[in-house]
């Protein structure tokens, strides 16, 4: 990849969602959406719960077929693709993977590679390497050894990126990586991320809910309602009272980071809306 | 106040030497665990058949055995050898075999140990429908095999539509209900049919290896020689497909492989069941066994090995454990298989693997 793109066109785009409609029953959640994911960047979906955020990313790693319209990976629709294709550029990490019983990290981390096996596929040395890489990115590779249940929840989330990350995909799509983690663990898990990143060009496509370290963490910002971009672009474009209002029916004030000096957002409660000495 | 600043965990681009190495010792521990286990499972079962053929009220010496099997003809010994001991045993080497990596992998898929063939139905569905081919027929040989599968497949299409994609508790459900209602098809081809044999009864309620002619058995084997590859080739997508649904379509494996392994399993136990009835509960305790004996992680070839002890054994039990009863072995998995299905119940939560991301 060359860097000498002029700066006033878009950004190239290995995956794009174009006239999108997906659903999981009679009701469309994602409607005629179009998204150009920016190639090498870290793109972050947000938006206020059931907007329709989860099923968009489901739709783009094809977990979801589209009522109309089309997800495209390199140009070519991705349903049509064999998926196992797809699974060697495309990774994911889904909400809620399960670490089946007894499993260790390293074997766990392993399973990445089964879109590299052919149909009597043996486990080679590239694979050993792909693992013990991904396993050293994510800081995990002493634990290689261990059982995936008896881990710690930032630990556990630290390998099932190993396994993402052992699948050798440029694209790494990611739906609410920082659930269930405490606020010292999902910023490291996001550091993790910018790392990955900033040092191999991997392109990120994640499901986050904390505004804040999306704003931080972003390139590119994408907020969703009711299954339609309401805002697109760069943190500072899209995180601005108006659209937090809009997105999340939520009176804020936004100010400057004065660690990242990206937008961070103040929630203006009921309560902060009276007068000091109505508050008893 | 100071700050000390971690450089983040990206520190290399390149595993060195050192991390491949770890990477490989990690991996080798369970993998030297599995073969452990499957040789010493062999081994009983070996054992197992051993004593079957070679012990009991009949005592054959080994000398004797392998005379008879190169075809001499001893007086009573070459009888009993042949058409009672013998294929009892390969019998029971066969279907345990196929019960247990058919259970395995129904657990394993569902994710739910009470998920197994012989709960959800399916084993009493190929035992209905190879007893009406039977009796209401009059079928023989490989056609009755076929109606088993048919009958399997039909009660594992109509659980499947009724649970929906859930595999859960609503599964096991519309399958217990499915295996009542196989259950009374069975008693009610009973009422059809001439004379009551209580022999017959027990074969297509709960299994039994006992007087199983010859030809049965080399059609049984010549199903497996098929399925088995099949079956190991196909469950390759296992490893993937254990992770969930989502996790295995990032990874390339598509709900097709996950119902190609599930068809599988469902001939293997069709098939097994052709042969030796719904042997009660073996698919449902190899697999929990064998997972027990392999920390935790899913084997369908201890699951099968595991299956094939049980049979072994619960023969033998049934035939000389008590005094004047030549029980069958349906009677004596049964039996033990009943406590161990209150106790996964007692233990808590049946969704089996934990599949929760965070503590």
């Amino acid at each position: 990849m060359t860097a000498t793109a002029p700066l006033d066109t878009e950004p190239a785009a290995r995956l794009e969602a174009s006239a999108l409609t997906l659903g999981y029953t009679d009701t469309a959640v994602v409607s005629d959406l179009d998204l150009r994911v920016p190639h090498g960047k870290v793109t972050v979906i947000v938006g206020a719960n059931a907007c329709g955020k989860s099923t968009l990313l489901r739709g783009l790693a094809r977990l979801l077929k589209p009522r109309s319209g089309s997800v495209l990976l390199d140009g070519e629709a991705i349903h049509r693709l064999p998926t196992k294709q797809v699974a060697r550029s495309l990774g994911l990490l889904p909400q809620n993977p399960i670490a089946p019983e007894g499993v260790t990290v390293a074997d766990l981390v392993g399973r990445g590679r089964h879109p590299h096996h052919g149909a009597f596929g043996r486990w080679t040395t590239e694979d050993e390497q792909a693992v013990a890489e991904a396993l050293t990115l994510t800081d995990t590779l002493a634990l290689a050894d261990r059982v995936v249940d008896e881990l710690s929840g930032g630990q556990r989330q630290r390998v099932w990126i190993a396994m993402a990350l052992a699948q050798g995909t440029d694209l790494l799509l990611l739906d609410e990586p920082t659930t269930y983690l405490d606020v010292a663990h999902q910023v490291e898990m996001l550091d993790l991320l910018a790392d990955l990143n900033a040092r191999r060009g991997t392109t990120i496509v994640m499901v986050l809910h904390d505004l804040n370290l999306s704003a931080r963490y972003a390139d590119h910002l994408v907020a969703l309602r009711t299954g339609r971009i309401v805002a697109e672009g760069t943190p500072r474009e899209v995180v601005t009272e108006e659209v937090v209002r809009t997105v999340f029916g939520l009176d804020n004030r936004v100010i400057d980071d004065p660690v990242s000096h990206t937008p961070l957002v103040v929630p203006v409660g009921r309560r902060q809306r009276l007068a000091p000495q109505e508050i008893r | 106040m100071t700050v000390t600043v971690d450089p983040g965990p990206v520190a290399t681009q390149t595993p060195t030497r050192d991390a491949v190495e770890v990477v490989r010792r990690a991996r080798r521990g369970p993998v030297r665990h599995r073969r452990r286990l499957v040789g010493g499972l062999a081994l009983v079962v070996a054992a197992a058949f051993a004593a079957r053929v070679l012990l009991g009220d009949y005592t054959v010496t080994i000398p004797d055995f392998l005379r008879i099997l190169g075809g001499e003809q001893i007086p009573g010994a070459t009888y009993i050898v042949m058409e009672s001991k013998l294929p009892r045993a390969v019998l029971a080497v066969l279907a345990g075999l196929a019960f247990g990596v058919g259970g395995a992998i129904f657990q394993t898929t569902l994710r739910n140990p009470l998920a197994s063939p012989d709960i959800v139905g399916v084993s009493l569905g190929a035992s209905a429908a190879a007893v009406s081919a039977i009796a209401l027929a009059g079928w023989t040989g490989w056609p009755v095999s076929a109606a088993a599968v048919a009958g399997a497949l039909g009660v594992a299409l109509v659980v499947r539509l009724v649970a929906g994609d859930h595999g859960g508790f609503r599964l096991v459900l519309a399958g217990i209900g499915m295996a009542a209602a196989m259950q009374s098809v069975i008693q009610y081809v009973f009422t059809r049919v001439d004379e009551y044999d209580v022999q017959l009864v027990l074969r297509w309620l709960t299994g039994s290896v006992n007087g199983v002619a010859w030809s049965s058995i080399g059609l049984f084997a010549t199903a497996l020689v098929v399925l088995l590859p099949a079956t190991a080739w196909a469950a390759r997508s296992l490893e993937v497909t254990e992770l969930g649904d989502d996790a295995a379509s990032g990874l390339g494996v598509g709900r097709g492989r996950t119902d190609l392994l599930m068809f599988l399993a469902v001939l293997l136990v069709a098939v097994a069941v052709a042969a030796a009835g719904p042997i009660a509960f073996v698919a449902f305790l190899s697999g929990p066994i064998a997972r027990a004996l392999n920390q935790g992680r899913t084997t369908l070839l201890a699951s099968g090995l595991v299956g094939a002890a049980i049979v072994l054994v619960g023969d033998y039990a049934g035939a000389y454990a008590f005094a004047d009863l030549n029980l069958p072995v349906g009677i004596v998995t049964g039996a033990f298989g009943a406590p161990f299905l209150l106790w996964l119940l007692a233990r808590g939560p049946l969704n089996g693997h934990r599949g929760r991301r965070a503590a």
